[in-house]
């Protein structure tokens, strides 16, 4: 990168570090912090689509549907997030693969699951076998994208649905009073409101979102610990310019460091906003708020 | 071969007792039964010593960031941040490596290098801050009046915290400290995926799940059985917390006890 990077064996002590921080492989990491934060940036929307999705079906009035919602919001406080992970990627690929494969070629004959194989008929295959690098990348990172947000998305529904429970009664009550029915009643009176109350619940899982960004790596993504993993190996001189023993302490420092930085900055602007929310409400915290102004 | 003969083959594959080498083919159900099963040795392992030491520590981590001494509160608020601050996939990537360069130092740090000892380390460490934070949280909203009786009856110190502070602070934090529990036996199965290697193949649940994932290229038997293991095993750590919440409780009339509800709000 820099001009006196030419031949790196001359290198010493501080340039050669700012050479070897510069190089290709290094600029693929730092492009890796990109991918974290555009996940979370796809994700944290999706995943609160979904959650209000499932808490909604949750509160249905039509019995099989209130089923599916609280199946969904029940199903992740038993069993561990990981393994969603790691089944999702799977199922999920399978499932696009089938359908296309449905679709696609419909006088395939053959079963689709054959001994421990899963076959599909060419045209079915995602992304499709000729395709450009970029475009397998891109398909696993919007599969990451996705499962992430099917979990997610069951947390947020948990939050959802308590909040919506929380929104005072009479609230609702009044609504019913005016004459509006019961869809009416929903979106301009419920949903609202509930969003100070499922704020402190959001917020946590924010914070869990962030903490769940390196389990990528075990989706396949080449992220930030794919390359703290590469990059920190210990590297002999006849296959880099720049060897060196194992530094991946070093590097996996670095990221903790990193995460602790992200998760210092969302606690305080989670805080501001929690308070310009509870600002003039109802609540507990809005009623201390008054009292300290006062 | 019958189901039992791969019960008795495998039943304790994880420990290293048993069949050497895992299934290549023909996959039957049982066969993933009973591996997976294996596999959860681990995970209560890891999760109920985590649990047991990180009691105390979190305990005393409590303390300390309750304390007005800033040389007690500042390391027990930096140690709360740091582990919770974080990721645990990090910590435990982290710590492999920094328990791999101390093996160079010294024989003595051998052990931590294998998952039993190095993985159980950090999430020792990591439930301690989980919960000391919980247990911080219910000093804080220890009733004022309940302090004062014990003044008034002339308590003080230890007598004073061992009577009437801990035990309140208990009540106050157990439905929260019974979600901290789940989501640590949660976290156990990310141990084999992080660096600490499962030496001849010696895996916990979800290790083998994986195992039979990708070997079958079918993720629709391994990780349901996955899943079930452990919805059993959270109704269990519920059952269990729940019979010490209601010996924790055990003063108050029957209809006043609040029953533990498990509430993902308060995730770690």
């Amino acid at each position: 990168m820099f001009s006196y990077c030419t031949d790196p064996a001359t290198l010493e002590g501080f340039q050669w570090l700012s050479c070897y921080l510069t190089t290709g492989k290094h600029m693929s990491m730092y492009y890796a912090f990109g991918t974290v934060l555009l996940l979370l940036a796809i994700t944290a929307p999706t995943a609160l689509a979904f959650g209000f999705a499932g808490a909604s079906a949750a509160r249905s009035n039509v019995a099989p549907l209130r089923w599916m919602g609280k199946t969904y919001i029940a199903i992740v406080r038993g069993i561990p997030d990981i393994a969603f992970f790691l089944f999702f990627v799977i199922a999920l690929d399978q499932a696009f693969e089938y359908i296309r494969h449905r679709i696609k070629c419909p006088d395939w004959t053959e079963p689709v699951r054959q001994g421990n194989d899963f076959v599909v008929c060419t045209a079915a295959k995602l992304p499709l076998g000729n395709a450009p690098q970029w475009v397998h990348e891109t398909y696993g990172f919007m599969l990451a994208v996705l499962t992430f947000a099917i979990v997610f998305g069951a947390f947020a529904a948990n939050v959802l649905f308590g909040a919506m429970r929380a929104v005072p009664k009479g609230q609702l009550e009044t609504a019913e009073a005016y004459g509006m029915n019961r869809r009416q009643t929903f979106w301009r009176v419920l949903v609202p409101q509930m969003w100070v109350y499922a704020l402190p619940g959001l917020s946590n899982l924010w914070m869990v979102l962030i903490k769940a960004t390196p389990l990528l790596f075990l989706l396949g993504v080449e992220d930030i610990v794919y390359w703290a993993r590469e990059l920190g190996g210990a590297k002999q001189p006849q296959f880099t310019d720049y060897p060196h023993p194992d530094w991946r302490m070093w590097y996996f420092g670095a990221l903790l460091i990193f995460y602790l930085c992200f998760t210092k900055v969302s606690e305080v602007v989670l805080d501001r906003i929690m308070a310009k929310l509870t600002h003039g409400q109802a609540t507990t915290a809005g009623e201390r708020q008054r009292k300290a102004a006062a | 071969m019958s189901c039992w003969e791969t019960i008795a083959d495998y039943a304790l594959r994880s420990q290293g007792i048993g069949e050497r080498l895992l299934p290549r083919s023909d996959f039957t159900l049982c066969q993933q039964f009973t591996l997976i099963g294996s596999g959860m040795i681990w995970n209560i392992y890891f999760g109920v010593v985590a649990l047991c030491f990180g009691f105390f520590l979190a305990t005393a981590v409590a303390m300390g960031k309750a304390a007005q001494n800033p040389l007690l509160r500042k390391p027990a608020e930096w140690f709360i941040f740091v582990f919770r601050g974080s990721p645990l996939f990090i910590q435990f990537f982290f710590a492999y490596f920094v328990f791999l360069s101390l093996k160079n130092v010294s024989p003595f740090f051998d052990p931590l290098t294998s998952a039993w000892a190095g993985a159980l380390v950090v999430l020792f460490l990591n439930t301690a801050a989980y919960s000391g934070e919980i247990f911080y949280g219910a000093l804080q909203s220890i009733p004022k009046g309940d302090i004062e009786a014990a003044d008034a009856y002339g308590l003080s110190g230890w007598t004073r915290f061992r009577r009437v502070i801990w035990p309140t602070m208990l009540r106050l934090a157990w439905p929260a400290y019974t979600n901290e529990a789940i989501f640590l036996f949660h976290a156990t199965t990310l141990v084999f995926f992080s660096g600490f290697p499962a030496t001849q193949q010696r895996g916990d649940a979800l290790y083998y799940a994986n195992y039979f994932a990708d070997k079958t290229f079918n993720p629709f038997v391994p990780y349901p059985i996955l899943a079930g293991y452990f919805i059993i095993l959270t109704l269990i750590v519920i059952g269990l917390f729940g019979l010490v919440n209601s010996h924790l409780n055990r003063h108050l009339p029957q209809d006043v006890r609040k029953k533990i509800k498990v509430r993902p709000q308060i995730i770690r």
